[in-house]
């Protein structure tokens, strides 16, 4: 499988009025051809700047980007603005929250597909008029003969992520990011989109970074999944680990906050206290350490590197200075419906244990 | 779009009533003196003043006055006849109209070109130098009154009393034979009435422009990799474009209604020039033609509005 898309140590940091916004603090990931990756985080987590980033669209004389982004082995950091611009559209596609607002309210649908396809191809408008077509009914609108003319006010939010869609996928990219594509729509709309993502990558054999903060999504159609905390990974692995033996409290919190229907009715649903930290002006150490149960006192100094959560996983990565034991115990009693209160009385966590591998810097106690 | 342009014409048809209603009752029951004796002249005799009421209809009941006001207004455009010279007013009116449209349509242009261009500008730079001295140059633009503008700008530039004479100054316009002759007489007004409205259409297109350019559907033109000269244009400017015209369709109906300020400086016999004298000499009649002659100006361009703007806006359509 050939990595499609390579993110090395992105950093992506934006001067405001009120200070330095981290938004993204060194993530990296890799995508491979036909995969689906999932980023998972609450509003806020850095998972759409990680995303436009990509893109190049977060390029401003406000922001400063390090890190690498490899796309088919060039860097997209020290690409031409001309260059970003032609892969645009073309090799790295985008889709976006809100079908309503992300279609231009003034031109036909099928204008604004033409335009997407001789954008980067030298086709005619009736070469380009038939692909659009081509794309609309492959996406599953109705009469896409006649609805090709109609405005976007025409169709309804569903049809209209399905136009967003046709219009991302119509130059074949290699890459399709689609940035919480669901969250505006109907539940039983949201199905029909992820079936129609999923079936289009089967049938396209696109590579797809899916943003959401909703689990439920990435467990429908992603492979892996990187669940994102105040700019940064904390969490990396398939779905099934990620759903079977999270090992990060704040993965825990998430997949204990959301309905099962599995699960007993009677089941508490227990959401993370607190919210997460601005960006300016982030935690010391490790910085989901004020929201989380477990926290001891070395954790408000030590900042925990994302490293393998075992020898026997290495792809199972996470960034929790709990003892590997320590942190399987207590989703073993979480699972078993134990409140994190609960947990934390049964298991014992050790004070001032940190594993040495994942301790990465010593942080100054404030900043 | 059928049924909306009817609606649209039947509601400019009940404003002009209300209108016409409202001059009737400004100029005939409550002016502030009476209009006969306004209409005689100095020491009229009391049989003239009963020939004129008669005229004028003014010894008819209310009712009656309103009837054949509204009658001869609306079947004969008829305006009544200027109490100075006994004029017909519209033809004065008609008369006077080229000259306030030539004026208007050059400034108009003039003005819509210029600011919408600054104000794109600024806002693609914005924050830059060249973003804070077009916005500062602008608001002196909009806080110079036109009167004073005119006369300085006469002072500066005309032909016979400027310090640099480059372009013909004031009265040229009326001594100028023929439309291309016309034209550089012109060159000063359309400036000063241009500069204050170029401000105003530069400070609106670039905080529209601001705006439209953070909707998603920018963000979508930029991922589909467009060129940002497209993006800007064709996906910006088209959006933010739109609340701007609305407004020079306004300000031309305003305008076409008399530039009173810049004829009066520059001695162009437009609408507004009529408009200035009459108040000056009293003249009812013509005051009156001109005030509806404005209303019927505002309405007509608000309709043309509504009508462009569907064209421009395919939400509106339905």
């Amino acid at each position: 499988m050939a990595a499609i898309l390579e993110v090395k140590d992105l950093r992506v940091h934006f001067d405001t009025e009120d200070g330095l916004v981290q938004a993204l603090d060194g993530i990296s990931y890799t995508v491979g051809s036909g995969q689906v990756l999932g980023i998972v985080g609450e509003s806020g987590s850095g998972k759409s700047v990680s995303s436009l980033t990509v893109m190049g669209l977060t390029r401003s004389r406000n922001a400063r980007i390090s890190g690498e982004v490899l796309f088919g082995g060039t860097n997209l950091l020290a690409a031409s603005e001309d260059e970003m611009r032609r892969l645009r559209g073309n090799d790295i596609a985008m889709i976006f929250q809100d079908p309503l607002s992300s279609l231009h309210p003034f031109y036909k649908i099928g204008d604004q597909l033409v335009e997407a396809v001789r954008a980067h191809r030298d086709v005619s408008k009736a070469q380009a008029r038939d692909r659009a077509i081509e794309m609309l009914g492959l996406v599953g609108i109705p009469e896409p003969r006649r609805r090709v003319d109609a405005y976007p006010h025409e169709f309804s939010g569903g049809m209209r992520q399905r136009v967003m869609i046709a219009m991302a996928l119509i130059n074949d990219p290699k890459l399709l990011i689609a940035d919480e594509p669901t969250t505006a729509l109907d539940v039983t709309v949201q199905a029909q989109i992820l079936e129609l993502i999923e079936r289009l990558r089967r049938e396209l054999d696109t590579a797809i970074v899916m943003i959401t903060h909703d689990l439920g999504v990435v467990a429908e159609v992603t492979d892996d999944i990187a669940v994102m905390y105040a700019g940064r990974i904390v969490e990396y692995a398939d779905k099934e680990t990620i759903f079977a033996s999270p090992e990060h409290p704040y993965t825990w919190g998430l997949l204990k906050s959301i309905p099962r229907l599995d699960l007993p009715r009677d089941e508490p649903l227990v959401p993370i206290p607190g919210r997460p930290p601005s960006l300016i002006l982030k935690p010391p150490g490790c910085s989901f350490h004020p929201r989380c149960p477990y926290v001891r006192e070395a954790h408000k100094r030590i900042d925990p590197k994302l490293a393998p959560a075992s020898d026997a996983a290495v792809r199972h990565r996470v960034a929790c200075l709990l003892p590997p034991q320590t942190r399987r115990a207590l989703w073993t009693e979480l699972v078993n419906g134990a409140t994190p209160d609960d947990a934390k009385q049964r298991v014992t966590v050790p004070e001032e244990a940190v594993d040495p591998e994942v301790a990465a810097v010593d942080t100054e106690p404030a900043r | 779009m059928g049924i909306y342009i009817i609606r649209r014409l039947l509601y400019m048809v009940v404003v002009l009533l209300f209108v016409i209603a409202l001059t009737f009752l400004i100029f005939y029951v409550l002016p502030s003196a009476d209009p006969a004796a306004l209409r005689a002249g100095r020491s009229p005799t009391p049989e003239t003043l009963a020939a004129i009421r008669e005229q004028l209809n003014l010894d008819k009941p209310l009712y009656e006055q309103f009837w054949l006001y509204i009658t001869n207004l609306v079947l004969h455009f008829d305006l009544g006849n200027s109490f100075v010279n006994n004029e017909d007013v519209r033809s004065l009116v008609l008369d006077r109209l080229p000259n306030t449209l030539f004026l208007i349509a050059g400034a108009a242009l003039l003005w819509f070109v210029s600011g919408v261009l600054i104000g794109t500008i600024s806002a693609i730079k914005r924050g830059t130098m060249l973003d804070r001295a077009a916005m500062g140059v602008a608001l002196l633009a909009i806080s110079a009154p036109v009167y004073w503008l005119g006369l300085v700008a006469l002072y500066m530039f005309a032909s016979d009393i400027g310090r640099f004479p480059l372009v013909p100054g004031a009265g040229a316009y009326q001594n100028a034979e023929g439309f291309f002759a016309k034209i550089p007489t012109l060159i000063l007004p359309w400036i000063v009435l241009a500069a204050a409205f170029s401000a105003i259409y530069a400070r609106l297109t670039r905080s529209n422009l601001l705006e439209v350019m953070s909707e998603d559907y920018v963000r979508t033109a930029r991922a589909k990799g467009l060129k940002e000269r497209r993006v800007v244009v064709r996906h910006g400017l088209r959006a933010a474009i739109t609340p701007v015209v609305t407004v020079l369709g306004l300000d031309i109906g305003i305008l076409v209604g008399g530039a009173i300020l810049t004829e009066s400086v520059f001695g162009i016999p437009g609408i507004g020039r009529l408009a200035f004298d009459a108040i000056e000499r009293g003249d009812l009649a013509t005051i009156q033609g001109t005030t509806l002659f404005l209303a019927l100006a505002v309405v007509t361009m608000n309709l043309v509005v509504d009508i462009l703007y569907a064209f421009l806006d395919p939400r509106v359509r339905y």
